[in-house]
């Protein structure tokens, strides 16, 4: 793969860490909000 | 002879015909747009308004406000990185930055600026409170509008008033807890706001042949290296009793009160050599010097309010 299909796929990867991260952030949010791990 | 071209063909190759380019940004380029040296203090500083604050915060909920003030912050860099993407390409300091260097469209700049500041303002207010929300949007929108935008080419004093947005994160990070802004927190904004002055004068000192080639009116290039000295000398006077209020307020004990007075007596110290001096190593190590000095005395209050540790503080 060639440098530029490399840097495309580092951004896709960062791109879709940074995505399941705010899903879990968000999960871990609402559970807090909701109290139980008050 | 000319070679017919069919509309899509046309339409394909239009957009090297007008001379655009193929940006192909790093993961690396979207970091730097960030600004993670002054994320780092923005993060210690928010923490500690909020460390300091009376009342619990569950530890989660901490961590998303700092993470929405880190993420603020960064948005307002790269919306800064986007404005001033001229100027940028001027200077020696920034000239590598990855829009002046030609590494990313900046629109693509812009957007991710735009997208990291609303979404930080967003989750502040939905996981956290929507008074830490609205100073955080007034803090990126000062920032952009206020320091960017308003002052930075227009006026010397553009630092001085454009401080105040660097000011904001304890502020911020109090408000996290508490819903309000307390006087204490007011204290810590006083402190960066006073700081900030000698601290970018010190460093536009020796990079005055860069403001003044890319036209930036810092108070070296208008005013003269005299008068910025006088200035700096005035602002760490300014900085003692700012420095000693947290003792006075009861926010911070004796330990403290020492570490501040003996902390800005070489603050003022090294702005008396940098007056006396042509050398422009004394203004590289107020610079320096500034950067630890701020972070000692937001550690030292931290440290004061730890059960056990200095207990200074009997908030």
């Amino acid at each position: 793969m060639d440098e530029r299909g490399r840097r495309m796929r580092s951004r896709n990867r960062a791109l879709l860490l940074v995505l399941l991260g705010v899903v879990a952030l968000f999960y871990l949010i609402a559970i807090v909000r909701m109290g139980v791990w008050s | 002879m000319s070679v017919p071209v069919t509309p899509s063909a046309a339409l394909l190759d239009a957009p090297r015909a007008v001379g655009a380019r193929d940006f192909d940004p790093a993961v690396a380029d979207y970091l730097a747009l960030l600004k993670p040296r002054v994320m780092s203090l923005v993060v210690f500083t928010g923490w500690v308004g909020l460390y300091l604050a009376p009342g619990h915060l569950h530890p989660l909920l901490a961590s998303v406000a700092i993470l929405c003030i880190a993420l603020g912050a960064g948005a307002s860099g790269a919306i800064n990185m986007w404005y001033e993407r001229d100027i940028d390409a001027l200077m020696e300091r920034t000239r590598r930055r990855p829009l002046p260097a030609g590494r990313m469209a900046p629109g693509d700049a812009l957007g991710f600026g735009v997208v990291l500041a609303a979404s930080s303002v967003i989750v502040m207010g939905l996981a956290v409170n929507w008074v830490a929300a609205t100073l955080l949007a007034m803090t990126i929108g000062f920032y952009v509008f206020i320091y960017t935008i308003g002052l930075k080419r227009r006026t010397p004093q553009n630092i001085v008033i454009g401080g105040a947005a660097g000011a904001f994160p304890p502020m911020i990070g109090w408000a996290a807890v508490t819903g309000d802004v307390g006087v204490p927190a007011l204290v810590l904004f006083a402190l960066i706001f006073f700081w900030t002055p000698p601290h970018f004068w010190a460093l536009s000192l020796y990079r005055a042949g860069d403001y003044a080639k890319a036209g930036v009116p810092m108070l070296p290039v208008v005013a003269g290296p005299a008068e910025t000295k006088k200035q700096m000398l005035l602002y760490t006077l300014l900085l003692w009793p700012v420095a000693l209020a947290p003792v006075a307020l009861g926010v911070a004990g004796w330990l403290y009160g020492a570490a501040a007075l003996l902390l800005s007596a070489w603050f003022t110290y090294l702005a008396l050599r940098v007056r006396a001096s042509e050398d422009l190593r004394w203004p590289k190590r107020m610079f320096g010097f500034s950067l630890l000095y701020l972070f000692l005395l937001f550690a030292l209050i931290a440290a004061d309010r730890a059960p056990g540790l200095l207990g200074g503080w009997q908030g």
